[in-house]
């Protein structure tokens, strides 16, 4: 895979001492960190935050307080409760989230699955097997990418009407997977044709088909590949409101997580001081996947991006 | 969620039984002694007046709307006697993108069997799709006997009948504190021009400034005013004006309009009378409509336009009563011989002539549905539904506003008359009119404003 080259190479040529080695290294990150550059990110990763942080801190106040007063009045006039999270929480309120993180969940893990799935075996047939009208194939497949899925809506949702299955979890699954898909092919591809082709061909030469180069060779090698695109898809999937509410609906049978979060300001929008919690409970999932899948994340930004 | 608990003293009978608890399971914190009086004990329901119906066991209606939690549940509430004496299951459900999605349901064939329309323009344009069916003859004589035809004319589209009315809200309210009034020894307005003389003296008071307002709502940043402008439309062209200028027989930048809009700047544009506990005239603009009344509570405001449903965004605790923290008046008319009352509504039209989905329409329309809409509306969220249906029995009402709303609504003088933006095509009542109000709050003359209405009409 490729990787940016640091700035700095630190070669080792023979013959030097060990403490000569921890010197150039401390030369080299005296050279990298700059004191300014240091209060710069502190200062712009505060800066971030605090939208964040005032967010946390309004879901803890009273309502009466929050429709009235600013969170950063909380320095001064400390008042906190629960009640926040326990309406969005409580299983016996009827405006508890919890009913609705089970179907987003429901919603989420084949709309993950499938479009990865598929789109690793299509990529690996663009990458590596020879067939006539490839390249012109895998360019109108990544051309679907520009399609913009606002003018699929009413035509798809028409469909699934005929077929029988709107307003149920198979419409949002299949939706999202055709969604994901162009970008999963064209990102897992990119990624293949990275694998150098002498591996290949030596499993070739040592009689594999193309079905054990697939699950032997290949799929180890992609897994950050495939962890990348999982939370890019995990992310869009948990956060999507406009494809779940068109084809799914607002039934409390199939509606996400979003939907919930969407209608908690109530019918004319007097009770919006719930969406500070709401909106915690439904970051906490995605945040979870986030930083347990992180370090792929930062390798699969750069996955297609740079073509080697 | 906030309850509010009268004693009823009415005892259940029949299917209502089952009705009572279930209110009284959805409640939250409640002890059990509470359920003894349970207000949807007043309406009783017999089976036997649903056997017209016939048996509809297994048969499922889909409902769509706007109303999401927790004003949804008085409506499940509502036709749990409907499933018991029928058999049929009737399926909720709501999001509040209703308005955009129902548009997409239509054109893309998915349609829900019911849909609650908050706008008669709402209800030409999916009728205009081919998928909405008429309603049957049965609501249709509902109507007549409850409603009456200003609101039928609403519900019909090019002649044809295809929507009975539900729930309604008027429009033509100020918000007051009777604690401040009593204290200062104001008195409630007779005519606009004691409305006009009231908030000099608050004025000249100079205790705060006599009126706050707030028209920041998202995207439908505006809306606020242009109610402010039909209701005064309302009071110097009178109905019939209303009417013409709704239906642009007459232009929108003509007199009466003009002279309208001139009279919401007296109060609204004056530094002197707004905008009580948030700032100066500009603040208006930007202050969200679920914000504006709340200085009331402090003393710092007076007085508050807003519709009947504004007693949701009040604090927990709030005593919303004539005696209490606040309350509303009717924005009065130029003299008490006129009662011009400002309000909108929801529709409730069909997609399907199957039996069980018109059995319900019909059972919608009745007065015994809005009973018990009303009853289990004041149960389980402490009232904030009232209906223009003749045959609501007011004793179900427990919302001290909500009574004000039903009577001023069934008071046989008042001459009710639908949100006007919510009527007029879309480029204008959901979109200029909001736009163009916007811009008038901050600086913007009454002529241009008007004129630039008038170039957006389609």
């Amino acid at each position: 895979m490729t990787t940016t080259p640091p700035p700095v190479q630190v070669v080792l040529p023979a013959g030097r001492s060990e403490g000569d080695v921890a010197a150039t290294v401390r030369a080299t990150k005296r050279r990298l960190t700059s004191p300014w550059a240091t209060v710069a990110a502190i200062v712009l990763a505060t800066v971030w935050t605090i939208p964040t942080f005032g967010l946390l801190v309004t879901s803890f106040r009273p309502a009466a307080d929050i429709n009235s007063t600013g969170w950063w009045t909380v320095l001064t006039n400390p008042n906190f409760t629960l009640e926040n999270y326990r309406t969005v929480l409580a299983t016996d309120s009827s405006q508890s989230l919890l009913p609705f993180v089970i179907n987003s969940v429901v919603i989420a893990v084949p709309s993950v699955v499938l479009p990865i799935f598929l789109a690793t075996l299509a990529a690996y047939s663009f990458a590596w097997m020879q067939f006539r009208g490839r390249d012109a194939l895998f360019v109108a497949v990544f051309a679907l990418q520009v399609v913009p899925i606002q003018v699929t809506l009413i035509p798809l949702l028409s469909l699934y009407a005929d077929i029988g299955v709107a307003g149920t979890f198979w419409a949002v699954w299949i939706s999202h997977t055709m969604f994901g898909l162009p970008l999963a092919v064209f990102l897992l591809h990119n990624f293949m044709r990275e694998i150098p082709g002498e591996l290949v061909e030596a499993a070739r030469v040592d009689g594999a088909a193309h079905v054990t180069v697939f699950f032997r060779l290949m799929l180890p090698l992609l897994k950050p590949a495939l962890a990348a695109f999982g939370i890019y898809q995990f992310l869009w999937v948990w956060n999507d409101l406009l494809v779940a509410l068109t084809f799914a609906g607002s039934s409390n049978q199939v509606a996400p997580m979003t939907v919930a979060l969407f209608n908690l300001t109530g019918t004319r929008g007097s009770q919006w001081f719930l969406l500070s919690a709401g909106a915690f409970v439904s970051i906490i999932v995605p945040a979870i996947v986030f930083l347990a899948l992180q370090r792929y994340f930062v390798r699969g930004l750069l996955a297609g991006s740079v073509k080697g | 969620m906030r309850h509010m608990r009268k004693s009823a003293g009415v005892l259940a009978a029949g299917a209502v039984a089952a009705l009572a608890l279930t209110a009284c399971s959805t409640g939250d914190g409640e002890t059990p002694g509470d359920s003894t009086d349970a207000t949807v004990d007043a309406v009783e329901v017999d089976c036997a007046d649903f056997e017209q119906y016939g048996d509809l066991s297994g048969k499922t209606v889909t409902i769509y709307a706007g109303i999401v939690a927790p004003e949804d549940t008085p409506y499940m509430t509502s036709f749990e006697p409907f499933e018991e004496c029928t058999g049929a299951t009737v399926d909720y459900q709501a999001d509040k993108q209703f308005e955009q999605q129902i548009l997409v349901r239509a054109q893309a064939g998915n349609t829900p069997d019911i849909a609650i329309v908050p706008q008669p323009g709402l209800l030409a344009q999916l009728v205009a799709t081919g998928t909405v069916v008429p309603a049957p003859e049965g609501v249709a004589a509902n109507v007549d006997e409850f409603w009456g035809e200003s609101w039928k004319d609403l519900g019909t589209v090019d002649g044809t009948f295809y929507a009975a009315p539900s729930g309604a809200s008027v429009k033509s309210l100020v918000w007051y504190s009777p604690t401040q009034f009593e204290e200062n020894g104001y008195e409630v307005p007779e005519t606009l021009d004691d409305l006009m003389a009231l908030t000099e003296q608050i004025a000249a008071d100079g205790n705060n400034k006599p009126w706050c307002a707030g028209i920041a709502s998202g995207e439908a940043t505006g809306w606020p005013l242009t109610d402010w402008m039909e209701d005064m439309v309302l009071r110097v062209g009178g109905p019939d004006v209303y009417d013409q200028w709704v239906s642009h027989e007459i232009a929108f930048d003509s007199e009466v309009p003009t002279q309208a809009l001139d009279a919401v700047g007296e109060y609204l544009k004056n530094p002197d009378y707004v905008n009580g506990g948030i700032g100066d005239v500009s603040t208006i603009a930007t202050t969200a409509f679920q914000d504006a009344g709340l200085p009331i509570l402090d003393g710092q405001c007076s007085l508050h336009r807003m519709a009947s449903f504004y007693a949701a965004n009040f604090p927990e605790g709030t005593d919303v009563a004539d005696d209490g923290d606040v309350f509303a008046f009717y924005l009065p008319s130029e003299d008490s011989s006129t009662k011009p009352v400002l309000g909108a509504g929801e529709f409730v039209t069909a997609f399907s002539d199957r039996p069980e989905v018109q059995a319900l329409l019909e059972f919608w329309s009745t007065d015994t549905w809005a009973n018990l809409k009303a009853a289990a509306s004041s149960e389980e969220t402490g009232g904030g539904w009232i209906t223009a249906n003749s045959g609501l029995d007011t004793d179900n009402l427990v919302n001290p506003i909500d009574l004000l709303s039903a009577e001023i609504l069934l008071d046989p003088a008042s001459e009710f008359r639908f949100d006007g933006s919510d009527q007029m095509p879309a480029a204008v009542g959901s979109g200029a009119f909001w736009k163009e109000s916007t811009n008038w709050i901050t600086g913007q003359s009454t002529a241009d404003t008007l004129s630039k209405i008038e170039a957006a009409w389609p």
